[in-house]
């Protein structure tokens, strides 16, 4: 297999003039900046030519590098942007930087492509006003579509302070209104098919079953879906622009709330991508009490998975059951942390404290309690024979459709692929933890619905084994930006005294550079994309999350099924609005 | 003069009884569920929460009785009413205990069949004058629904009435003094214990109203009173099919040491606490696959179940 240097070399060949540079980044994925008319070239080049193709489009985003410093050696740019590829069978990302000039760049589709690149391109055009010619359809995907100005751009303020005073004239509700009436043409669908009307039915944002805000639109043949509009954005709260506000450190708690479920499980990307920036090495203790906790969250992330599941299938009980067992889970953490759903625990170079006194009893009692409970779930859940008619052969999904749509995670092990960052890219210490990564057979709702369950179990493995070979020493890492700094010493030299000081009023300063890490998240892969301008901030925090894709690719697995059966695969993919719409 | 007093009382006593019973249960299921779903359920209002009930009806009396705009008025106004009626008249001929009835009609299966199959317009048309897609859905598959297990769930009854001889619920019991239908009927009953699931749109048959796909179902637009209809009449409904499920399978009023009335409501209570623990414990099934099972299992089982009686009713009688 090549490595990434020959990727380099083929890439050089087949681009000639329009490779313009490559950029060295502390991640060390290989970075080509190529020209806007040979970027499609490139990509298609990298998706489908080479051996042990990059088939997965993991992310498109971009940077507004007009007031960016430290940009040593990059062509001219106004708006960067960056396609994320990456290659199951080579364990390889690359990454294709394209420079756009002007206000309002152009840049053709990907959606040919790739058909994930959708909504990725979307967000493009909404969050920094980059054209891409050739798009489908190019509306506003998170914001509403009467939100002026595109809010990623640096000239767009981040807070209400910056923007004159807010106001709602009663004539706004009506307009808004009409703007947001649903229209078939619009999104490509036809009222009338053959003979015969079609039914729109509205589900959502308010639909029992929507997991949140979330508003589907069907267009059904009496009651067979025969397409369907997903519209987003509803719990979008700006975390990307946040992160050019807060501090690296104050960043943290926002991180939680992106999968909210999953709590200190959206930390380690973050945390791991400044820490990549920095240059910090974190201590054995501190990764194995991280990979503690996320593992915990992973388990109790999974178990609401469960309860939602089966209430979406009408199932009353297992909801209230699962939920119990979730709060003796956080029972654990709060002995912990002190916070229960969102602890912010991870900090630069470590976590916020040592475990506690009498910590392991606690981890034991409740992994033995939720192995047995697991049992249970699969006697009362996937043994049920309600529970199997209503997913067993529903919606089933290819690894290639899955790759080809940026699945990961559960979804895309469910279609039989064996693919877990843990196992086949270790990051954070998990190369020394022993588990089994389950697969599915043919991706239906009943082998996602497995493969979660046995999640559970193997997580509940790892935290075993986190308890019993839990290292001694120090739990944060000695090093001046790890954030906060130590106390010990502050009141005997005044130099500690002031970098103590400055590293908690302003936070660290982290060198310039850029850095992406990904890891596998409660849904999938959760990735941060860190652009450090050599500030106390970031000067782009990207964060591309699992729900996205997988929700963009309802109506690939809903149609020509029926309203029961939609429910049965909202519940079964495992999303929260808050990842989607960050 | 005495006789119409007495006619009165019992007329009177079977409103209330059942009045009592069917809301009553609201609250029982509800603690019921909680019980078996590890959590407390409504436990402030009076002792043991039971007064949750009477807060829930000054709660719903007082609130706002809307009637949509674009929905048809009169079909929407009477339409909660009938499913009431409807199911309240069956308890007219359901004989309680001896001398216990309001009129023990010769006819009283047929009645109560008749009855329950008029349930079904209440449903329909009140999804249907709500003119909203959601009730729309619902009330179709309701009648889908509902007229199938119609069928089942009299050919499941025709076994019993072969064996009795008689329509009449009177006649039917004292026909189980020394061996209850459950045991000859087995398969009977099991097929009514379904359809009466179904009828009753209860979970895991509450195809009409899902509310993880349709929301609140045929009831969608329903609000104040009205609703308190609807959802009054499936209670009086669970009431109505486990109080038939007692007379037709489990000897009615028979038993040992207790007066017969007392009998005939353990066994009811035993029933409808059958009804809540399946409501707790079982997803829901989609509507084809309802439909199938309904035609292709249930169906063939209650003729099986019919002609297997009618066979040994005539060796045996010769």
């Amino acid at each position: 297999m090549e490595t990434s240097s020959d990727i380099l070399r083929m890439l050089i060949e087949r681009c000639g003039d329009g490779l313009l540079d490559t950029q060295p980044t502390r991640d060390g994925v290989l970075t080509c900046w190529v020209s806007a008319d040979l970027a499609r070239e490139a990509l298609r080049f990298l998706q489908a030519e080479i051996d042990h193709p990059y088939r997965v489009l993991f992310d498109i985003t971009a940077i507004d590098e007009r007031y960016r410093e430290h940009r040593p050696g990059q062509p001219p740019s106004d708006f960067t942007v960056v396609y994320h590829l990456s290659s199951v069978e080579r364990r390889q990302d690359v990454r294709i930087k394209v420079p756009l000039l002007g206000e309002h760049p152009q840049l053709a589709t990907v959606t040919d492509l790739w058909p994930s690149a959708n909504w990725y391109e979307r967000e493009l055009w909404d969050m920094f006003g980059i054209v891409v010619d050739g798009h489908p359809r190019l509306d506003r995907i998170l914001l509403p579509p009467w939100w002026q100005g595109h809010p990623l751009r640096k000239e767009h303020p981040a807070r209400a302070t910056e923007m004159p005073p807010f106001t709602f004239p009663p004539e706004g509700a009506i307009t808004y209104e009409e703007m947001m009436q649903f229209s078939p043409e619009a999104q490509g669908m036809a009222c009338r098919l053959e003979d015969f009307d079609c039914m729109f039915l509205n589900l959502g944002p308010h639909h029992p079953s929507t997991h949140g805000v979330l508003r589907v639109v069907l267009q059904m043949d009496g009651q067979q879906i025969i397409d369907l509009a997903c519209e987003i954005g509803f719990h979008h709260r700006g975390a990307e622009k946040m992160g050019e506000r807060q501090s690296w450190h104050t960043f943290i708690p926002y991180t939680d709330r992106i999968d909210y479920l999953a709590g200190v499980l959206n930390n380690l990307p973050y945390v791991l991508a400044v820490e990549q920036l920095a240059g910090i090495d974190v201590p054995d203790r501190a990764r194995v009490i991280r990979i503690m906790l996320a593992e915990l969250f992973r388990v109790i992330s999974h178990l609401v998975y469960f309860g939602t599941f089966a209430q979406d299938l009408g199932m009353m009980s297992p909801v209230f059951y699962l939920f119990n067992d979730r709060e003796r889970a956080f029972s654990v953490i709060e002995a912990i942390t002190g916070g229960r759903m969102h602890p912010s625990w991870f900090r630069i170079g470590g976590v916020a404290q040592d475990l506690p006194d009498g910590w392991a009893p606690l981890v034991r009692e409740v992994v033995r309690y939720l192995r047995r409970q697991t049992d249970q779930y699969e006697k009362v859940m996937l043994q049920n024979a309600i529970f199997k008619l209503r997913t067993v052969g529903i919606s089933p999904l290819t690894v290639d459709e899955a790759l080809q749509w940026g699945a990961t995670g559960p979804l895309l092990r469910a279609c039989g692929m064996a693919w877990d960052l843990r196992k086949d890219r270790p990051y954070g210490g998990y190369e020394q933890f022993e588990f089994d990564v389950p697969v599915g057979r043919c991706g239906d709702c009943f082998d996602r619905a497995m493969v979660h369950l046995e999640e559970i179990r193997q997580s509940l493995r790892i935290i075993d084994q986190c308890v019993e070979q839990m290292p001694p020493g120090a739990c944060k890492a000695d090093h001046p930006l790890a954030i906060p700094p130590p106390k010990e010493r502050t009141l005997r030299h005044i130099e500690t005294l002031i970098d103590h000081f400055l590293g908690v009023s302003w936070g660290p300063v982290i060198p310039p550079g850029e850095a992406a890490v990904t890891v596998e998240g409660a849904k999938g892969q959760n990735g941060y994309y860190l652009v450090s301008d050599g500030n106390t901030m970031a000067y782009r925090t990207r964060i591309r999350t699992p729900s996205f894709p997988h929700l963009q690719m309802l109506p690939l697995l809903s149609r020509g099924l029926v309203v029961p059966d939609l429910v049965s695969i909202l519940g079964s993919i495992d999303f929260v609005m808050a990842d989607v719409d960050r | 003069m005495n006789e119409l007093l007495r006619i009165l009382l019992t007329v009177v006593g079977v409103l209330l009884g059942v009045m009592t019973l069917a809301p009553g249960l609201i609250w029982g299921e509800r603690r019921l569920l909680a019980l078996w779903q590890d959590r407390c359920g409504p436990n402030r209002v009076g002792p043991f929460g039971s007064l949750q009930l009477v807060a829930d009806m000054i709660k719903i009396l007082t609130k706002e009785d809307w009637i949509p705009p674009f929905a048809d008025k009169p079909v929407f106004i009477i339409a909660p009413s009938i499913i009431v009626t409807a199911t309240l008249s069956s308890f007219a001929v359901v004989v309680f205990a001896p001398g216990i009835a309001v009129a023990d009609l010769n006819i009283g299966v047929l009645f109560f069949l008749a009855m329950s199959a008029m349930a079904v317009y209440s449903v329909a048309l009140g999804g249907w004058a709500s003119n909203n897609k959601y009730a729309l859905l619902g009330s179709i598959r309701a009648v889908g629904q509902m007229l199938s297990y119609e069928v089942f769930m009299a050919l499941s009854l025709m076994g019993v009435v072969a064996l009795s001889g008689s329509f009449s619920f009177g006649d039917i019991v004292e026909a189980q003094r020394d061996l209850w239908f459950c045991v000859p009927q087995c398969l009977g009953l099991a097929v009514f214990f379904i359809a009466a699931l179904a009828e009753t749109r209860r979970v895991p048959l509450d195809l009409p109203e899902a509310e993880s796909e349709l929301v609140a179902g045929y009831h969608t637009e329903y609000s104040g009173m009205k609703f308190a209809m609807f959802f009054l009449g499936e209670y009086i409904g669970v009431t109505l099919n486990a109080v038939i499920i007692v007379a037709l399978f489990f000897g009615g009023w028979h038993g040992p040491w207790l007066p017969p009335v007392v009998w005939f409501l353990l066994k009811t209570l035993a029933v409808i606490g059958l009804f809540v623990l399946i409501r707790a414990s079982l997803p829901r099934p989609r509507y084809d696959q309802l439909m199938e099972f309904g035609w292709k299992a249930l169906l063939p089982l209650a003729l099986l179940n019919l002609l297997a009686t009618g066979a040994i009713i005539l060796a045996r009688g010769g």
